[in-house]
């Protein structure tokens, strides 16, 4: 299944040009407030009408104005989870549960109730009302809702924005249940680069209401022109790894990837399981030689590619660690006192500690 | 004192059917109006908005004299419904059901129109990503939210309809058995000697009707709000 935009939209004074396709797995809209993220959802499930442009999922085509095409919302077969859950407060669990199933033709459907809510954890809430549900329930219910109606593609915008960072730690897991077990693909829209690093394939970022960049979340994310519309206190590298030992006695696990291994926080993952890790900039050291007697455990050897664009005292440095791109962001004393310069061979230090459960999710496993 | 006699209880049963279909004739089409104003944009819809409150701001003898050059037998419309479908409304209990129709129709466009824009417009859009399209939109959520809104109106306009005098007394004349319904029969006890009794036992029961509707919908109007709001029984 694919998906393909290009459309354009004008709102008043703010124009939306975005061009951009989407694959299996996660596709992040990730850009600040105002952006035309939220524009560009609706634009694609049809509530509302672009000015002119070509929306195509999986080869139906939903709008095209050249050839007149603009298929309603309740039949383009995109299930959209809403930022505040939208449940409809007069119907149970249950019924806003079947809500769309009752709309959905037979030969479509693909999804039954019992297994949705075996998946999300709702069989003690079926009877209650929405009132009377928290908010990590109320969105779980909402994506049971978009699930029943058996859609090709997910639409969720900012799922977890609404919700505390323990409901989000709730919320989390399903969705990456939903990309690695049912295999929808999720275009996921997000200001929060930590959704986005743990959860995203394909990262998209939108900037003033077009794409900046879009491709694989680990190319967009250790690209140093982007660095500053990641937002620089977040900014960081994705790498995909696999856990390749677990010490118990010291509670760390041994993270293999192309740059070499790293050290991070027990995950309770077993060996062998894929992870992602994401490696903020901010928290990257470097050194000329191989350090002695420091606490960090993490130092691995790495070439400098290229440097960024010196932002007040701060500067950001590519460096490219086996076959991975890692950013460190270092104040412009330290590279001026190191005299590090492009291609020049130096060591990363990374600090165990600065991996925290936030910046390590599982990924699909095969 | 509590002795009805057959014509006050022709009176009061009169009164009783002629607010019911008043209210329910007009709710229909009185929906359909608190949507259109709710929900559309068109020209000239400060004019449609001012003749749907002309009910509640003209005498209600004008009113009833309008409807008597409408749909009188010899009127506008009325000779035409008369020819075609044999459809008569004047002097008959039918014409006093269109005249508390009429009068109650602003009460229920307002109290539905209110609850109509109180409706979040997102939940709506909802159901629209789930498949529904507008008709369905509007029988399975809209339609239950103002739900409350329909019953205020219903009985506010049910309360005018046992009150309302001037429009059908203009329109359809005060027929004992056929249009004569409460308030004209107390008005025809106090015209004549010794009435009194009769007048205070019919005011009675005028007072308990608008009593026991009020008294009703508390109760009922809570409930409703209850299944809207979403609360569980007992919460």
């Amino acid at each position: 299944m694919t998906l393909e935009i290009d459309v354009e939209k004008a709102l008043g004074d703010f124009r939306l040009r975005a061009r951009f396709s989407a694959g299996a797995g996660v596709t992040a809209l990730f850009g600040h407030s105002g952006a035309g993220k939220s524009t560009l959802v609706n634009l694609i499930a049809g509530l509302e009408r672009p000015d002119r442009g070509r929306i195509v999922a999986g080869g139906a085509v939903l709008f095209d104005d050249r050839r007149g095409i603009d298929v309603a919302p309740g039949r383009r077969r995109i299930g959209y989870i809403f930022q505040e859950g939208r449940l409809f407060p007069h119907l149970t669990v249950r019924q806003n549960l079947l809500y769309g199933r009752w709309f959905t033709r037979p030969a479509d459907r693909y999804v039954t109730l019992a297994p949705v809510v075996d998946l999300l954890g709702l069989s003690s809430l079926l009877d209650r009302r929405p009132a009377a549900l928290s908010g990590g329930e109320k969105q779980r219910v909402a994506i049971g809702r978009a699930l029943l109606t058996s859609p090709r593609l997910l639409l969720m915008d900012e799922p977890l924005a609404a919700l505390d960072q323990a409901r989000r730690d709730e919320i989390l897991p399903y969705v990456e249940r939903l990309r690695d077990e049912l295999r929808l693909p999720i275009v996921y829209v997000s200001h929060a680069i930590e959704e986005v690093t743990r959860l995203a394939t394909t990262l998209v970022l939108i900037a003033g209401g077009t794409v900046a960049a879009a491709g694989p979340v680990d190319e967009i994310t250790s690209r140093l022109d982007l660095q500053n519309l990641i937002g620089r206190y977040e900014a960081g590298t994705v790498i995909d790894g696999t856990v390749t030992a677990v010490d118990a006695a010291w509670h760390l696990a041994e993270v293999g990837f192309g740059g070499g291994r790293l050290l991070v926080p027990n995950l309770a993952l077993p060996v062998g399981a894929t992870v992602r890790v994401r490696i903020r900039a901010r928290d990257i050291a470097l050194a000329l030689r191989p350090p002695e007697d420091v606490s960090i455990l993490n130092v691995l050897p790495g070439r400098v590619v290229a440097l960024g664009n010196a932002d007040g005292g701060l500067i950001e440095v590519q460096v490219q660690a086996g076959t991975v791109l890692l950013v460190a962001r270092i104040t412009r004393k330290a590279l001026d006192g190191l005299g590090i310069v492009p291609g020049q061979a130096l060591y990363l230090m990374i600090k165990s500690i600065t991996f925290d459960r936030h910046s390590l999710g599982q990924t699909m496993s095969g | 004192m509590f002795d009805y006699t057959p014509d006050e209880v022709t009176a009061i049963l009169l009164s009783l059917r002629v607010a019911l279909w008043g209210m329910a004739g007009s709710l229909p089409l009185a929906l359909l109006t608190a949507w259109v104003l709710s929900r559309c944009r068109f020209p000239g819809k400060t004019l449609v908005d001012g003749v749907v409150y002309l009910p509640l701001i003209l005498p209600p003898v004008v009113t009833g004299y309008l409807l008597l050059l409408l749909l009188g037998r010899h009127g506008l419309i009325g000779a035409w419904l008369d020819h075609r479908f044999g459809i008569v409304f004047a002097f008959r209990w039918t014409g006093a059901a269109v005249a508390s129709a009429v009068m109650g129709f602003p009460l229920l466009v307002q109290a539905i129109r209110l609850s109509l824009d109180a409706v979040d417009r997102r939940l709506e859009d909802a159901a629209r990503t789930l498949g529904a399209n507008g008709a369905w939109v509007f029988v399975t959520v809209t339609l239950p939210l103002v739900l409350p809104g329909i019953l205020t109106g219903c009985i506010l306009a049910y309360a005018k309809s046992l009150g309302e005098f001037g429009a059908t007394i203009t329109f359809v004349s005060n027929i004992p058995g056929q249009t004569q319904t409460l308030p004209l029969a107390i008005y025809t006890f106090t015209q004549v000697p010794g009435g009194e009794t009769g007048a205070m036992r019919l005011t009675l029961v005028s007072v308990a009707l608008a009593l026991g509707a009020m008294v009703a919908s508390g109760p009922l109007s809570r409930l409703i709000s209850r299944r809207v709001q979403g609360r569980d029984a007992g919460n």
